[in-house]
């Protein structure tokens, strides 16, 4: 027979007071700034939902949301299927294992915004060793600081350089967990490669599939150190993501209410759609 | 179904076997009879699995060759060989219902739907599983999976041998029960040879016609359980088969005669060879409280039901007795006499006495 009474509530007490000051306070801040205007000296007037229409009808967030999407789904249609294919292609054991491992990880350890100095001087025309090669070596005219389809490529190879080790990584723990007997069953069973790979490798990598999915949605759709140190959202509005414009408006020109509002939606956007993510992928476990 | 053969095979999982030590399987020459039900009976590790994959062609041999029916199949794949293999834990498509599992093997191999839907429903009948058949086989029991496992073995009609290997051993005891009874009457009606791994004598004893006995890498006897229990041809299969095992006791000869502590024994027959380490066999079954005979001390008494197990020993060498009424007491002084016909000769080892007439 289980007592019941509230001490609970006394362990749950310090994180909930934690969760408060590095979570709920800010965002308060934030839904409080939304639905003001402020002109400085802490003189504050009341707009309702102003700025959240404003942004909502802004042709500037329309096309910048669209940007975030295709940015986003273009590296997840690049990432997901090349991770997976390179975890396929790992040796299982043996003494290259951690030595695939380590270089795997290898870009994962390198800080945002270092990858994105990187890759600035990597495929700056003339200086980059990149840029150097494509202009002068092969003839192709390559240059990211002024044609826009060249700064898109650059800003989704060097996503695509960074995070994929991620998909790696959790693929491939998905697919050593998978004991041996399963391949021999396969074999006796006469499966084909491509039967092997959708009836055991695919089902007994899904969970993790699903947390590498959901965790390069969320980083990919919040993404503002890289692309902004690489091409700082040029040229013209070209590679402008969400979070590049939001900066823009909060601190290049001070308007408080909209940036708010506009980090709100966002913030809606991005819980939204892991939740339509996260909902999908597991729907078939819940039959 | 076919005639298997294995000649000279020999394994090592080393690229550069050292010695007999560095190999798993250490020579074995074997014939598997068209349609019989085998057991491969040993301890873990003793080479069990290696010789079943061997022949499933999961593992290439070192050495040797294996022919289906005269035909050299050492080279070629499992999935061309036409076997079917049950493994120890249960591998299922989680994905796919069990209707679909159970037709996989056949799918594979491009057989018409309608023949495919009347052997899943044969062999679904047969395991009962019917009722389960447009399950998701994720959701199932573990000895339902098991099941499914087996079914996709058994679904085949053209497999040249099925193959398990230790079944059973996640499943509860009840159930192992019916589930090798369900085995054995598979095997009457299908005819097809089988061959059953286990380290438990009793599922080898229940299922098999012939059991082969390994140890470490080694065909130590092959033959009916009724051989094994009465004629072990090793101290080893004595000493494994059986419960207890046999009663394995330091012996020297002695001008002729069977010496064990101090007192000539009588053994079956003529003692053949000479040298090496020689050892008294026989079945605790065997030995008898007696008016006369060996003296010996009661250790311990063991009632275990329909009989008794009696602890004694001879000087510093423990015998056991298995008894029908136990009225003697720890601590007596008792006489113990071997039945003779029963009592066996070994030298390093293997049998050294030639059979009663």
């Amino acid at each position: 027979m289980k007592t019941e009474n509230q001490k609970a509530w006394f362990f749950v007490l310090p994180v909930l007071l934690l969760v408060a000051f590095n979570a709920l306070v800010p965002i308060m801040t934030v839904v409080n700034y939304s639905v003001q205007e402020t002109f400085g000296n802490n003189v504050f007037f009341w707009q309702g939902l102003d700025w959240f229409e404003q942004i909502l009808r802004s042709d500037r967030f329309h096309a910048a949301l669209g940007r975030q999407f295709l940015f986003t789904f273009l590296i997840l249609i690049i990432e997901v299927p090349l991770g997976i294919i390179i975890a396929l292609s790992m040796p299982k054991k043996g003494f290259w294992v951690p030595v695939c491992l380590v270089l795997m990880a290898l870009p994962m350890l390198i800080p945002w915004n270092v990858v994105g100095a990187m890759w600035n001087i990597f495929t700056l025309p003339k200086i980059g060793l990149l840029g150097y090669f494509m202009n002068d070596v092969l003839g192709v005219n390559y240059d990211m600081t002024q044609d826009p389809l060249a700064a898109w490529i650059t800003i989704i190879v060097m996503d695509v350089w960074h995070w994929t080790s991620l998909v790696v990584l959790l693929a491939y723990a998905g697919l050593v967990s998978i004991p041996d007997a399963y391949y021999q069953a396969a074999k006796i069973d006469g499966a084909s490669p491509w039967k092997v790979f959708r009836y055991i490798q695919l089902p007994k990598m899904k969970t993790v599939l699903t947390i590498a999915i959901l965790l390069r949605f969320m980083d990919s759709f919040n993404i503002y150190t890289e692309p902004f140190v690489l091409t700082g959202g040029g040229p013209g509005n070209s590679t402008t993501l969400l979070s590049i414009d939001l900066v823009k408006i909060a601190l290049g020109q001070f308007d408080l209410g909209p940036a708010a509002a506009m980090s709100l939606i966002y913030f809606a956007i991005t819980l939204l759609v892991s939740w339509l993510f996260y909902t999908l992928m597991t729907k078939d476990d819940a039959q | 179904m076919a005639r298997i053969s294995l000649s000279g095979l020999r394994h090592s999982y080393l690229p550069h076997p050292a010695g007999p030590q560095d190999y798993a399987l250490k020579s074995i020459d074997l014939d598997w009879e068209d349609g019989g039900a085998y057991a491969l009976l040993g301890p873990s590790g003793c080479g069990k699995s290696t010789l079943l994959n061997i022949i499933s062609g999961l593992l290439v041999p070192s050495e040797g060759r294996i022919l289906f029916d005269g035909q050299d199949v050492t080279d070629l794949p499992p999935d061309q060989r036409n076997i079917a293999q049950v493994f120890q834990f249960p591998v299922i498509y989680d994905t796919m219902t069990v209707y679909d599992n159970l037709a996989f093997p056949l799918r594979n191999r491009g057989f018409d739907e309608t023949f495919v839907n009347e052997r899943v429903t044969l062999i679904a009948a047969l395991l009962d599983v019917e009722p389960m058949l447009n399950v998701r086989a994720a959701h199932l029991a573990p000895d339902n999976k098991q099941k499914i496992s087996m079914g996709r073995g058994l679904v085949r009609d053209d497999v040249n041998v099925m193959m398990f290997d230790e079944p059973l051993t996640v499943i509860d005891p009840h159930l192992k029960w019916k589930l090798r009874s369900k085995l054995k009457e598979l095997h009457q009606q299908l005819k097809a040879t089988m061959i059953y791994v286990t380290h438990d004598q009793t599922e080898a004893l229940t299922f098999a016609d012939q059991v082969v006995v390994m140890q470490e890498g080694e065909v130590v006897q092959i033959g009916t359980p009724v051989e094994l229990f009465e004629r072990p041809q090793h101290t080893f299969v004595g000493h494994f088969i059986g419960s207890p095992g046999m009663n394995i006791l330091p012996a020297a000869e002695e001008g002729g005669r069977i010496v064990f502590e101090g007192q000539t024994v009588a053994v079956e027959g003529a003692v053949t060879g000479s040298g090496g380490v020689t050892e008294l066999g026989v079945r605790p079954e065997f030995v008898t409280l007696a008016e006369t005979g060996l003296p010996a001390r009661v250790r311990k008494v063991s009632d275990v039901g329909r009989h008794a197990v009696i602890e004694t020993m001879v000087g510093d060498t423990p015998v056991k007795a298995v008894v029908d009424q136990a009225d003697v007491e720890q601590g007596a002084e008792v006489h113990l006499a071997f039945r003779q016909d029963q009592t066996r000769l070994y030298r390093d080892g293997w049998l050294s006495t030639e059979a009663a007439r």
